[in-house]
């Protein structure tokens, strides 16, 4: 133990020193902490007089405020449509990570899934009031909109990454094009050109969802960037694998989708995984365009000024949402790595 | 088609990588049924050859014919000259996210447009074929080189090819797992099939070769039986390697 102690923390006087003044922040941090968070803390209450009287955290403030940061703009009596869809959502994401399940079977159902979501947020069937795009929000949103962009995006990146390693040198051209064009703009840009511009472009009385262009923006967005991630792995199969597939007399078609494919998306699992992540948090940039998602339902709902002091306890909150689901990801990806590369060693 | 029509005509064949010129034209015709074994230093240009004969390398000038099928721009071409014939490559190149028996239907399953039910049996009748179907189910990752090349091996026969095409088969081979894979090639050799087989195991060639030739700097120097060309051999390039290759 004190062997243990010795080479993990005091192991040179820098350790030492490091050792130290962490020990030190945290005793001074620590009853800080808790004293803010739990001690001092209101948990429950309707009146924000009780919260500004007391020393701690006004965890009461997502109490109160939740519906509308879950739901933004959302009808109110119409929420329960938008939790059956995140739940439908996050029971699928469940699924998809069972191995077992992985068949056509599990792509149909999640075709279902995203359809039945899709039509409880829009109504407008067997009693359920119809509501416009224009008023979803809050996690239902950022949930579809990045499952849009994940689905739409993915294959669009392989595609665009195939091109630029085309033969052909209008494909080529065109793919290298697009990914550096949309890669050389910021997303807030995209989102901004594609809300307000492309409907300058359209033919009068053509008007389409402002929710779907920004839908579009975002699938264009990610597929720039994950292309290039994919075209990293396409690289990284040996010229091997090409010859060999080659020499079996197998089509263009049957050697990129059954052999350099499949090698090329497990290389890029990591990289791909980080362009996910980074998709599902760009959904919170729907706000500069008017959409609510999950971070501008909290920003609307701090517009209370009878709750607009708890921010910080309404931020962490949304943060903590952000967390889990990123973190579950990045986890997934890593056991995923791992039960992948088993019995295989490449 | 009796045993000595050719199935392989190489004339005048050059291919150059940049400013090198790997063959400077290069004529070379193969009977059916015929073993030939390759030989030649390093940078001779009979890799180079043997992966020109399925278009993995396309030459520069000169004329291949395979099969009665004209190797040129046309696609169909390329891929009915590669269905008739299978290459093993030094470095096995399986394909290492697919078991030892998804290896060997691939190609039947989608070049061949074979029922998987009938590919899995013919796999595994070539799987016996070089001793490995106990590993049928593992990936190529679990197994030891000389494992991996003979699964390559029955890869290659699975699509019942005219011509086989071996790229220096036993070169990345740890010493003791070069018998276990020529053992096989001995094996098929004596069972009439075309074969070229770029190697340096003279062994082999004097055991099953009907002919050896001798290549060096992007030329054949000498062609002939294995019994005169290591016996007799005529030019004075070829005694060197002979001797260099053989002592050591």
């Amino acid at each position: 133990m004190a062997a243990w102690l010795k080479r993990n923390f005091f192991s040179s006087p820098l350790s030492t020193a490091l050792t130290v003044a962490l020990v030190a922040l945290a005793v001074w941090l620590g009853p800080r902490l808790v004293d803010w968070a739990l001690v001092g803390a209101v948990f429950r209450t309707a009146d924000p007089e009780d919260c500004r009287k007391a020393t701690g955290a006004c965890w009461a403030v997502i109490a109160e405020k939740h519906r509308v940061m879950l739901f933004g703009t959302y009808p109110y009596d119409q929420h329960w449509r938008g939790l059956v869809a995140v739940a439908l959502i996050f029971a699928m994401m469940l699924a998809s990570t069972v191995r077992a399940f992985w068949s056509w079977r599990l792509l149909l159902a999640w075709v279902a899934a995203m359809a039945a979501a899709l039509a409880l947020q829009f109504g407008g069937f067997l009693g359920l009031p119809h509501v416009p795009t224009t008023r979803w929000g809050g996690l239902p949103l950022t949930m579809l909109l990045f499952l849009g962009t994940v689905a739409g995006g993915v294959p669009l990146a392989i595609v665009l990454a195939l091109g630029r390693r085309s033969d052909l040198p209008a494909i080529r051209m065109l793919s290298i094009g697009y990914i550096e064009t949309i890669r050389g703009v910021p997303l807030v840009n995209v989102l901004f050109m594609a809300s307000l511009m492309i409907p300058l472009f359209l033919p009068e009385g053509v008007n389409f969802d402002k929710l779907l262009r920004a839908q579009v923006g975002m699938i264009l967005f990610f597929a720039a960037y994950a292309a290039e991630v994919v075209r990293g792995g396409l690289q990284a199969v040996p010229r091997g694998q090409y010859e060999a597939a080659d020499s079996l007399g197998a089509s263009t078609w049957d050697r990129t989708v059954r052999i350099v494919l499949p090698q090329a998306l497990r290389i890029v699992i990591p990289p791909l995984v980080n362009d996910i992540i980074r998709a599902f948090k760009n959904t919170s940039l729907l706000l500069i365009i008017g959409l609510f998602d999950v971070l501008g339902g909290t920003m609307a709902a701090l517009e209370d000024p009878n709750w607009s002091r708890f921010y910080a306890e309404a931020y962490l909150f949304v943060a903590a949402i952000y967390f889990v689901v990123c973190f579950s990801m990045s986890q997934y990806s890593q056991r995923l790595e791992t039960s992948l590369a088993r019995g295989r060693n490449f | 088609m009796t045993a000595s029509d050719p199935i392989v005509r190489i004339d005048g064949v050059v291919k150059r990588f940049g400013a090198f010129e790997a063959l400077k034209g290069v004529d070379l015709t193969i009977r059916r049924g015929e073993r030939v074994v390759v030989c030649g230093p390093s940078g001779s240009g009979k890799s180079t050859l043997i992966r020109c004969i399925n278009r993995l390398e396309e030459a520069d000038g000169g004329r291949i014919v395979v099969d009665g099928i004209e190797l040129g721009d046309d696609v169909r071409a390329i891929r009915a000259v590669r269905r008739r014939t299978a290459m093993v490559f030094q470095s096995f190149n399986l394909f290492p996210h697919l078991t030892v028996l998804e290896n060997l239907t691939f190609a039947p399953v989608s070049v061949l447009g074979m029922p998987r039910a009938e590919a899995e049996a013919r796999a595994m009748k070539y799987l016996e074929l070089v001793h490995i179907a106990e590993h049928a189910l593992a990936y190529p990752g679990r197994l030891s080189g000389g494992q991996q090349q003979r699964v390559a091996i029955a890869r290659a026969l699975a699509i019942e090819p005219e011509i086989l095409l071996f790229d220096e088969p036993t070169s990345a081979l740890d010493p003791e797992m070069i018998k276990e894979v020529l053992d096989v090639i001995v094996d098929l050799a004596r069972q009439e099939r075309t074969m070229i087989v770029v190697t340096h195991e003279m062994g082999f060639a004097r055991a099953v070769a009907d002919r050896v030739i001798f290549m060096d700097a992007g030329r054949i120097v000498e062609e002939g039986p294995p019994a005169t060309f290591f016996a007799n051999p005529r030019h004075e390039r070829t005694r060197l390697f002979l001797s260099q290759i053989l002592e050591h």
